[in-house]
């Protein structure tokens, strides 16, 4: 995305910082969602450094009023998948976030390890990861979803449920990959995808 | 798979998680992925982020702007 377009005086002041603070207050979903598309916090970050120079960039083609976080969401999704395309970036699993452990809810004998969770999640594929991490992880509804993605509602839903259905089978048989195979896998279902979205036909044709 | 939530509304004010889960028992780890989105929203925010976000605004408004990439 090219973001010249010879801005006149489109935007008030008032409106240019109320679009910088919008921006400022929607960094650290951004970086969640980062985080969560390409597992490594220093990757993520830089992918959210990019998304606000392009948001920036682009800020005339912001409609006040609508949501920052979903209009910031497309940006980001559309330089992860150019990136990844580009660098082949590999969603590599953070160190970090593996020493947290998810407390068990009552009831239950075993902890679900969010290092697991993290892991499976790093695995699907990415069409389905950022439809899962926007609807289960970011609260939005399914059409928001659908919206950020560019694509239908049935598909966003449909991604959802066969993401989900691959964590549930995922974590509960254990079978989720250690790390070292865990980027091979993750990495090839991604490039798998990113074939067919670099097609053409992988973001708004599929159900 | 658990049936797709018809969710009444039965807007009870407390929901202390039991009721409902007691029904439809979403997947257990429903909750962590929740949880690792907002601990990282929750995280301290580096300063590099206001920073560039300043250096942007600092920029006078151009009307040519290609120091892209």
């Amino acid at each position: 995305m090219s973001g010249d377009q010879p801005s006149g005086e489109k935007r008030s002041a008032g409106e240019k910082s109320d679009f910088k603070r919008e921006l400022t207050g929607v960094v650290p979903h951004l970086r969640a969602f980062a985080r969560g598309l390409c597992g490594r916090p220093d990757l993520a970050d830089d992918l959210v450094q990019e998304t606000l120079l392009k948001a920036w960039a682009a800020q005339d083609r912001f409609e006040p009023g609508t949501s920052m976080r979903a209009w910031t969401f497309v940006i980001l999704r559309n330089a992860y998948l150019t990136d990844m395309r580009r660098n082949r970036f590999r969603g590599e699993y953070d160190e970090g976030v593996a020493e947290r452990i998810l407390t068990a809810p009552a009831g239950q004998e075993e902890p679900i390890h969010l290092s697991d969770l993290h892991r499976a999640l790093l695995t699907l594929p990415a069409e389905r990861r950022e439809a899962l991490l926007l609807v289960g992880a970011g609260g939005f509804s399914y059409e928001e979803a659908a919206a950020i993605c560019g694509c239908a509602v049935g598909t966003i839903k449909s991604r959802v449920g066969r993401a989900r259905a691959a964590l549930t089978e995922m974590l509960a048989n254990g079978s989720i990959p250690r790390r070292s195979t865990d980027d091979d896998v993750a990495h090839s279902a991604i490039l798998e995808e990113l074939d067919e979205v670099a097609a053409g036909n992988g973001v708004s044709a599929r159900s | 798979m658990a049936s797709t939530d018809g969710h009444p509304g039965n807007g009870g004010g407390n929901h202390g998680g039991g009721d409902q889960s007691a029904r439809r028992r979403p997947p257990e780890w429903a909750d962590g992925l929740k949880q690792l989105y907002d601990s990282v929203v929750e995280e301290a925010l580096p300063d590099s982020f206001k920073d560039l976000i300043d250096r942007l605004d600092a920029i006078p408004p151009a009307r040519g702007r290609d120091g892209g990439k």
